[in-house]
């Protein structure tokens, strides 16, 4: 893992790709209290993980999709193309 | 008796022999959170639109097992027309157009939504001191944390203000409260309840989960709410049935005392391990040797879950990187009002998440997580190669002060550590009360079983509960 500690400008740039505004004062909060965070995450690097898996979700199941159903009232044919109402 | 202090199963019995109807037993309810929410603050909304009269005609009632009965939710749940915050000034005014799946079960099963349960801010919390309509107190003593993120559903439940409650348990925020209220909790296996309509926290590790008197209460609710839904895509069905679910529930007879034959119980030696208060080691092993007296037990063994150290730090990544995700939908523009709104638990977890995901630092941290994720499975996976279920305390330490955590969030994150395992390996786990400290405030253990296993950890609940009667000790609200 990469040097921890967070600086103002990496807080900054992460605000701003989260969409959230900061104030000064909170830049500073936050900084001290994520990079302690981070330090603490910081024990995974014991652990080999070099060639295991990584698990996105644990239900096991795999592309699950709902069957399209296709309501012939909601359109009609012109000239090869569909024609459905206006939303706009 | 009042009304308001029977079990679910009580209730159910005495409405169908017309010992007292609906209206009496709802009523019964709204006495209590009127004379004892301003002391609790567990309810953010009293639902003010209950109509008793006429509902089998107006609703589509199909079995009506929960009919009439009142239960309560935490305000993660979407209830069409009733007001729903998730704790938060963001969807402070809030009115959903639909309803969540588990509340159209039970709607359609005749239940009543009596209100809605303060809980931390989008359920990111272990105390119930992140939300942003003030804190729920414990009931068992008001200055204590009732535990978090359920913190007004466990209140609600253990303060007789409703017969169940729905909460969410994505790291613990069901069993946590569950404990530290004296109440039961179950943390269903990931995917056996939709997460439709409930707001999203970490969609891999959000579990919909139940809060009950008694773990009888909770099985019958559980068979309702569980279940395939089409509306969500990591939901799963039954794995088998010898008999519906419904008939049986329906039936309500005096069931004969439950079999168990030749289980075997690991012990976790890593949750038993140096951070572990001594009251609730005490109380805890005190449980498991209860276990002993069990007709069916085959044996009680130490078992090793090698990773338990690393749960926290993968759990605390993953899921603030799934938060950054699905909070991003709250910018004020369909519904809400803008992200300036979020508090600082959110906005924390929020840019922690975003952190984890961010280019440079995502295999470091996210593809790291999952790795780590596998590895604790696998602990759980080779465990029940060995034995049926495992029995471990719900918390590292009996119920905090209000006020006492707050101050840094980590410390706060590390009450987490016993908990987020089961999440991480999307296991089942039930939490019990089991004990009491000296100061009189409540301790929980948990069985945790491998996925779908709900029904066996049901079967040692209720035998545990036929041979104890901590579940029936209740707080001196007067």
């Amino acid at each position: 893992m990469q040097n921890s500690k967070l600086s103002e400008k990496q807080v900054k740039h992460v605000a701003r790709l989260a969409n959230l505004k900061l104030t000064r004062d909170e830049v500073g909060k936050f900084k001290k209290q994520l990079s302690h965070i981070l330090e603490y995450v910081e024990k995974l690097k014991k652990v080999n993980t070099k060639d295991i898996k990584p698990t996105a979700q644990v239900s096991g199941l795999k592309n699950i999709s709902k069957k399209d159903r296709v309501n012939k009232k909601r359109y009609t044919m012109h000239t090869g193309y569909y024609q459905t109402k206006a939303i706009f | 008796m009042t009304l308001c202090e029977l079990t679910l199963t009580k209730a159910i019995k005495g409405l169908k022999e017309k010992k007292f109807s609906s209206r009496e037993l709802v009523e019964s309810c709204l006495k209590r959170i009127k004379k004892l929410n301003p002391k609790l603050n567990a309810f953010i909304t009293i639902n003010q639109k209950l109509k008793i009269k006429n509902r089998k005609h107006k609703l589509k009632i199909k079995n009506n097992v929960l009919m009439g009965i009142p239960f309560s939710l935490k305000d993660v749940f979407v209830t069409k027309d009733i007001k729903t915050t998730a704790g938060s000034k963001v969807l402070e005014n809030y009115f959903p157009e639909y309803d969540a799946t588990v509340v159209k079960r039970l709607k359609e099963d005749g239940a009543i939504i009596i209100g809605k349960t303060n809980c931390d801010a989008w359920a990111h919390g272990s105390s119930g001191e992140n939300s942003d309509f003030g804190p729920t107190k414990n009931p068992w003593n008001l200055a204590y944390s009732p535990g978090g993120s359920s913190s007004g559903s466990a209140a609600s439940v253990v303060a007789q203000m409703c017969l169940f409650s729905l909460g969410t348990d994505t790291g613990g925020s069901i069993r946590l409260p569950a404990s530290f209220c004296n109440v039961v909790g179950l943390k269903p296996t990931y995917g056996r309840v939709s997460r439709y309509g409930v707001i999203a926290m970490a969609s891999s590790l959000d579990c919909p989960a139940i809060f009950a008197k008694t773990v009888e209460d909770c099985e019958l609710v559980f068979k309702i709410i569980s279940g395939k839904d089409s509306y969500d895509g990591t939901s799963m069905g039954k794995p088998k049935t010898k008999k519906p679910a419904r008939s049986e529930a329906r039936q309500g007879r005096q069931k004969p005392k439950t079999q168990i034959k030749n289980i075997k119980i690991g012990v976790p030696k890593e949750y038993f391990g140096k951070g572990l208060d001594e009251e609730v080691k005490k109380i805890v092993n005190k449980a498991i040797t209860t276990f002993k007296q069990l007709g069916g037990l085959g044996e009680i063994r130490e078992i090793s879950l090698p990773h338990t150290e690393y749960g926290v730090a993968v759990y605390y990544i993953l899921q603030t990187s799934e938060v950054s995700s699905n909070l991003s939908r709250y910018d004020g523009i369909r519904y809400g009002y803008d992200r300036t709104k979020f508090a600082n638990e959110a906005k924390r977890r929020i840019m922690l998440g975003t952190f984890a995901l961010s280019s440079g630092y995502y295999e470091a941290y996210y593809e790291k997580a999952m790795r780590m994720r596998t590895l604790i499975k696998q602990d759980f996976d080779k465990a029940f190669e060995k034995v049926n279920v495992l029995i471990a305390p719900v918390s590292p330490t009996p119920p905090f002060k209000l006020g006492e955590k707050i101050d840094d969030p980590l410390t706060m994150y590390l009450s987490d550590i016993l908990t987020v395992p089961a999440n991480l390996a999307g296991i089942p786990s039930l939490a019990l009360p089991c004990g009491f400290t000296k100061t009189g405030l409540p301790i929980g253990m948990q069985i945790m079983g491998p996925q779908m296993s709900e029904e066996l950890l049901f079967a040692i609940g209720k035998k545990y509960q036929e041979l104890t009667d901590w579940h029936k000790h209740k707080p001196d609200l007067t």
